[in-house]
């Protein structure tokens, strides 16, 4: 893995008495991708800021590169950040919007005028140097700040839930644009979101937080296909998450049936949950199931049809192109690679925040 | 608009046409003619005479020095509000609108009482062996008397204006570099500029055709040229005279206006 650039050591932090982050612990790479992806209140945007340097934290220290920047001023530091409702200074023009920050680095003018081609470039936007911010689209808008702080050739460039405010397609190109813009900028962004679809679009690495802690750090793949627990399972895409007892390694019992699976090493019947994907149960005819049920539910999604079937008293969530009418007979199969076993919760508090979802 | 919501109006149409139309017109009518009802601009002219110029000119001056320190006390004041946590704040706006409530003149009299010469300021000064103020019957007691009165209406458009300004729009200049002196002077304030424009207007339209303040802390040798006015009507009983003169205040009063329209398009300004 490549050069580690911030490092996040024991970071705690509460407002008003109310604990926001608790003892957190965070590197994040060079030219690396990373997402804080939780549900609002996780306690994602104060992580951030904390990076930004416009919170600071109770406790805990701020590595940058290896140098201690926790009591370093935001416009001391070497990143910059994409705010949420981007921010501009609506008194400028586009053009000293995106200089604003090589002003103050006192740079030649034929430097900045440069840089503002450069960057308007970039996000699309060239010829817009005169157009006031007010004047422009949201999405525009989300460019135009974007550039504003890349042109300062930040290490780090931080993102606040920047597309939060943009239409659903908007939103989609703006992914495969920040994708493009990190790839040639070379440069590592943290991005905040509480959309998992967008985490798992753009990501190398996602960070999913709840209630103050980090609940795993991961590939978008493993986070989606292993997650290590319920509240991952839950909050990334859709899933089945049913309570079971994991006999022995490889063979776990769900809902009173033997599957077989791949994990091992949890013991000898241990209370698990398992998390099952509704694209990864198949529906076949009942002689040929491991469970038989009977479809409940039967809603066309476009790209699939989404079906519940009721099976030994739990209701399953499946995806499938191909449909089966309400009040038919399945089977349910599960290959055993699909299989996902987590332990149960530790704490009480981690099982509140599951049921809070 | 329905017909139904047109007749809602009607009292407002009234009062304005008794109260301002009419009214307003009279004034038009007697500055523009002479005793005998013929056309002149004689009452107009009559400002450029050198006891009238040096009223206008002194009202001008005076305002213009008490709208600046309004200001100087204000902004800091509605900076600080702007960043307070509502429960923290209303208290402290109460505290500035309190005496709002209480009567102009009522207000204006007790600072004559508190100023002269054996009042109550002078006697706590000499009780604490310290040197008397002699300000009363001064220009600086005017100047006193209207900060006083019209700091209010520099704070509280320079708090509204202040207090919606974007807390990110200021983290993201500190974030591109900016420290505290240049983020204030290249985005703070100018993004402020319609409440300071409507605070101007607010502080210095009020203090250029006040008689009363000039009167009760000026003394009578004090003229501004609102008490030139008074006493054309009242004591000179020369409506014509004092009509024009209205008129020529009313001209600066709406250039006024005027800028103030051109620098705050949006109404981010605007209150009460």
């Amino acid at each position: 893995m490549s050069k580690e650039l911030i490092h996040l050591s024991n970071i705690s932090k509460s407002f008003d008495g109310q604990m926001v982050l608790d003892d957190l612990n965070l590197k994040i790479h060079e030219n690396e991708f990373v997402t804080l992806l939780g549900p609002s209140g996780c306690g994602k945007t104060t992580t951030l800021r904390i990076l930004g340097g416009f919170t600071s934290p109770d406790t805990g220290k701020v590595y940058f590169d290896g140098q201690d920047i926790t009591k370093l001023p935001p416009n001391k530091r070497q990143l910059n950040t994409v705010f949420q409702k981007y921010a501009l200074f609506t008194h400028m023009t586009i053009a000293e919007n995106i200089a604003f920050g090589l002003k103050i680095k006192k740079k030649s003018k034929s430097y900045i005028d440069d840089k503002i081609k450069y960057a308007l470039k970039l996000v699309n936007l060239e010829g817009y140097e005169n157009r006031m911010p007010d004047s422009l689209s949201g999405g525009q808008q989300q460019r135009i700040a974007i550039a504003r702080a890349i042109v300062n050739e930040p290490k780090i460039l931080l993102l606040d839930e920047p597309l939060g405010a943009l239409d659903l397609k908007l939103r989609q190109e703006m992914q495969y644009e920040l994708i493009r813009m990190k790839n040639e900028l070379g440069i590592t962004f943290v991005y905040v979101t509480h959309d998992q679809e967008e985490a798992l679009t753009m990501s190398d690495t996602i960070v999913v937080m709840n209630q103050g802690y980090i609940q795993q750090i991961g590939s978008p793949e493993s986070i989606y296909n292993e997650p290590e627990n319920a509240f991952v399972a839950d909050f990334i895409g859709d899933s089945n998450i049913i309570p079971a007892i994991m006999i022995e390694d490889k063979l776990v019992s769900i809902l009173d049936t033997r599957f077989s699976c791949v994990d091992t090493g949890f013991g000898h019947n241990k209370p698990v949950d398992v998390v099952i994907r509704p694209e990864d149960v198949e529906l076949v005819e009942p002689s040929e199931g491991i469970i038989q049920g009977v479809v409940s539910h039967l809603i066309f999604k476009g790209v699939h049809y989404e079906m519940e079937v009721m099976a030994n008293g739990y209701e399953w969530l499946v995806h499938s192109t191909t449909m089966f009418p309400v009040g038919k007979q399945v089977g349910i199969k599960v290959d055993p690679f699909n299989i996902q076993i987590m332990n149960k919760p530790e704490s009480e508090d981690e099982e509140a925040t599951v049921i809070d979802i | 608009m329905t017909s139904k919501s047109k007749w809602l109006s009607t009292p407002y149409v009234l009062w304005s046409v008794i109260f301002i139309i009419i009214p307003l017109g009279m004034i038009f009518y007697y500055g523009l003619t002479d005793k005998t009802g013929a056309f002149t601009l004689e009452n107009i002219a009559a400002i450029m005479t050198a006891e009238h110029a040096k009223a206008l000119w002194l009202s001008i001056l005076l305002s213009f020095i008490s709208t600046v320190i309004c200001f100087l006390l204000a902004y800091p004041l509605a900076m600080i509000l702007a960043n307070m946590k509502v429960s923290q704040h209303s208290f402290i706006i109460l505290i500035f609108i309190l005496p709002m409530w209480m009567n102009f003149l009522l207000r204006t009299l007790a600072w004559q009482t508190l100023l002269e010469k054996t009042g109550v300021i002078n006697n706590i000064l000499t009780f604490l062996h310290l040197p008397n103020i002699n300000i009363i019957n001064t220009p600086y007691a005017i100047i006193l008397g209207m900060v006083y009165n019209f700091l209010p209406f520099m704070v509280i458009p320079l708090y509204n204006v202040l207090s919606k300004i974007d807390e990110n729009v200021i983290n993201a200049a500190k974030d591109l570099g900016a420290n505290n002196i240049y983020t204030f002077f290249r985005i703070i304030l100018p993004l402020s500029i319609p409440g300071i424009i409507s605070g101007i207007t607010m502080v210095f339209v009020p203090a250029l055709t006040t008689f009363v303040i000039s009167t009760l802390l000026g003394g009578s040798k004090i003229l501004l040229i609102g008490n030139v006015i008074e006493q054309e009507f009242t004591q000179a009983s020369n409506w014509h005279l004092g009509s024009g003169l209205s008129i020529v205040l009313m001209i600066f009063i709406i250039l006024n206006m005027v800028a103030s329209a051109v620098f705050d398009k949006d109404g981010e300004g605007a209150m009460l």
